[in-house]
């Protein structure tokens, strides 16, 4: 708005504050909750002012066991389970789309609107839906509780493929041809000038893909039964009901803000190249 | 350096034939212009012979060599994209030396041919950049710059300055020339602007609807025009034609005016003359009457029709001149300025 009126502004920054609030209000809770000792944590009301036990629930969080007398495995070591699935879903989706993107677009072969139509057609077979057979296959491959049973069934795509090929559909033909008379083999092409050109769509991708990633809760839920295998988001719900007493509260809400770092680490760190990715149209 | 050769060459689209049995040879160091309206298969021509498209029929010959089968970059020649083609990615020094690097020349040959390149084109100082920190004019350059480096034998230029304004696109124009000159590589432009087309080549092939319709020098093409479609689209303002019937040493036309020929015609002729080769003169054979006048300050056109006829003539004289409209003022043709073609084939009668 170009025009100054106070009352809109009061208005406007009103709506804003609230939706602020509303949506910080909970990771507020979260991070008082993981300040205090357990003791204060089963006392109502819920404390809304830090308390000082930060570091202690921190250390005894992150390097401790956990919580005491259950078999979950320490957090280090289920943030790097869940930072290992979700760099290999996101990388593996990405190579994986790059690569089928750049057959359909760039060579013809028999069937090859055929084949786009089979890989765009996954998109309506999320792992929800074959999720029996694809538990099988992986069964039998092996692969339970490893980390290529945990990504390899998430890792095709057809949205990224289907984005990718939009995005060299962009890129025009000269650039291919120019390239072919300075005498580059396709995969030449593929490395020197159609990655450098899809980076900031690589980006957007990957933070998209990374929280996809550390977010899977159902299938990781599915394969893993071996506690060093299990990942940091499905390990909060496991601890809610592990202990026989009644919840400590104080050390899930560390693990959660602790599951929460990562994502907003790959966001912040990512998002000029995120935002570039998908609005720039100038190629 | 080297000669082209087209021999009978065919391009089809499944069953659409757009190039028709193509044929001509291009000496070594001549630059040859394809010029056309959109549609008539030029740029399909040229870039078959940058390997782009494959050849339906028919054989191109660079040097000695049958390149048909041969891979674009194999076939020793650099192209100048419409729209240059840069990479966005890669600063100019890289643009430029991309191809080199491919063919795995040591690094301190590129770098000298990359600035040697650089200074014939005045690009030295924009090396370090960006395309997109650079203006029409400038990719322009740096686009030639990446063939020039590559020492080809063969220069093929895309319609290389239609992006770019009038101003600039005259300017370019004549540093293309005299880059050509310089080098003395083989070049072959294509192209929709016959001026363009007129004041670059040494010979222009002039393509209507996938056939060659001639392949001669630019003054040859003004003076000795092979059909009707060359002579109205060489020369601007285009050649008037009258549907005339032809005798011996003249031709009536429709308004029962006799023009004097050398020619001996008979049945019907369509007589062409240029608006610059119609002589205001009181005495004149052909009265026009006025409809319009276009001050150019050099010349005024004076558009009007033939008395007593639809056919509508312009003619072209020096000066300032304030015609009265709806007059009629007479004309008369230059002597042995009058073209006469067949009108039933549409090819000279010579």
């Amino acid at each position: 708005m170009v025009e100054n009126r106070p009352l809109l502004s009061v208005i406007s920054h009103l709506i804003l504050i609230f939706g602020v609030a509303l949506i910080a209000l909970p990771i507020w809770i979260t991070f008082v909750a993981a300040t205090h000792d357990e003791a204060r944590m089963l006392q109502a009301p819920i404390p809304m002012l830090p308390g000082g036990y930060f570091w202690e629930n921190f250390k005894q969080t992150l390097f401790g066991s956990g919580l005491s007398g259950t078999e979950i495995a320490p957090v280090w070591r289920m943030l790097g389970n869940s930072l290992a699935m979700a760099l290999m879903i996101s990388l593996g989706k990405i190579s994986i789309s790059l690569i089928s993107a750049f057959a359909i677009v760039y060579f013809k072969f028999p069937f090859r609107m055929g084949f786009f139509w089979l890989i765009f057609i996954t998109l309506m077979l999320p792992v929800e839906v074959r999720i029996m057979p694809t538990f099988q296959v992986v069964a039998n491959l092996g692969m339970l509780n490893s980390y290529w049973g945990l990504s390899i069934p998430l890792i095709a795509s057809a949205t990224a493929t289907f984005m990718f090929r939009q995005v060299f559909l962009t890129i025009p033909d000269e650039m291919l041809e120019s390239a072919r008379i300075d005498g580059a083999s396709p995969m030449r092409f593929f490395w020197d000038i159609l990655i450098p050109l899809s980076r900031t769509n690589i980006a957007a991708l990957f933070v998209i893909l990374f929280i996809y990633g550390w977010n899977q809760y159902l299938w990781p839920l599915l394969i893993t039964t071996d506690a060093d295998m299990t990942t940091i988001v499905m390990s909060i719900k496991q601890m809610l009901e592990a202990s026989e007493q009644s919840p400590q509260w104080n050390i899930i809400m560390m693990t959660a803000l602790l599951a929460m770092i990562p994502p907003i680490f790959v966001v912040i760190s990512m998002q000029k190249l995120f935002v570039q990715g998908l609005t720039e149209t100038d190629k | 350096m080297a000669t082209i050769k087209l021999d009978q060459l065919t391009k089809s689209y499944g069953p659409d034939e757009v190039l028709h049995h193509i044929s001509g040879d291009i000496n070594d160091g001549e630059f040859v212009v394809i010029v056309g309206p959109s549609g008539c298969g030029k740029s399909t021509l040229l870039r078959m012979v940058a390997g782009l498209e494959t050849v339906t029929s028919g054989e191109i010959s660079i040097g000695d060599k049958m390149v048909n089968e041969i891979e674009p970059a194999d076939r020793d020649i650099a192209m100048v994209f419409q729209n240059y083609a840069l990479y966005p990615h890669m600063s100019v020094g890289e643009n430029m030396a991309y191809g080199l690097k491919i063919r795995k020349t040591p690094k301190d040959e590129i770098t000298r041919r990359v600035n040697e390149a650089a200074d014939i084109l005045e690009i030295r100082e924009y090396l370090g950049r960006k395309p997109r920190q650079l203006s029409g004019g400038q990719r322009q350059r740096v686009a030639m710059g990446r063939a020039i480096v590559r020492d080809p034998k063969v220069f093929l230029f895309d319609e290389p300055l239609s992006n770019l304004d009038a101003k600039l696109r005259v300017q370019m124009r004549l540093e293309i020339r005299k880059l050509q000159k310089r080098l003395g590589v083989t070049s072959i432009y294509v192209t929709h602007d016959q001026v363009e087309a007129m004041t670059l080549g040494d010979r222009l092939m002039v393509l209507n609807g996938g056939y060659v319709e001639q392949f001669d020098t630019p003054i040859e093409l003004y003076e000795r025009p092979a059909s009707i479609f060359v002579a109205g689209f060489i020369g601007s303002p285009a050649m008037n034609f009258l549907t005339a019937t032809g005798g011996d040493g003249l031709v009536v036309l429709d308004n029962g005016t006799a023009l004097a020929t050398s020619l001996k015609t008979s049945g019907a002729v369509i007589a062409g003359i240029r608006p610059e080769h119609l002589i205001q003169d009181p005495e004149g054979v052909l009265p026009v009457r006025v409809e319009m006048l276009e001050q150019l300050g050099a010349n005024t056109l004076v558009h009007g029709v033939l008395d007593g006829t639809d056919t509508q003539i312009v003619a072209s004289v020096t000066g300032i001149q304030s015609l009265p409209i709806n007059d009629v003022v007479r004309f008369s043709p230059a002597p042995d300025e009058l073209h006469l073609f067949d009108a039933k084939t549409e090819k000279r009668l010579s």
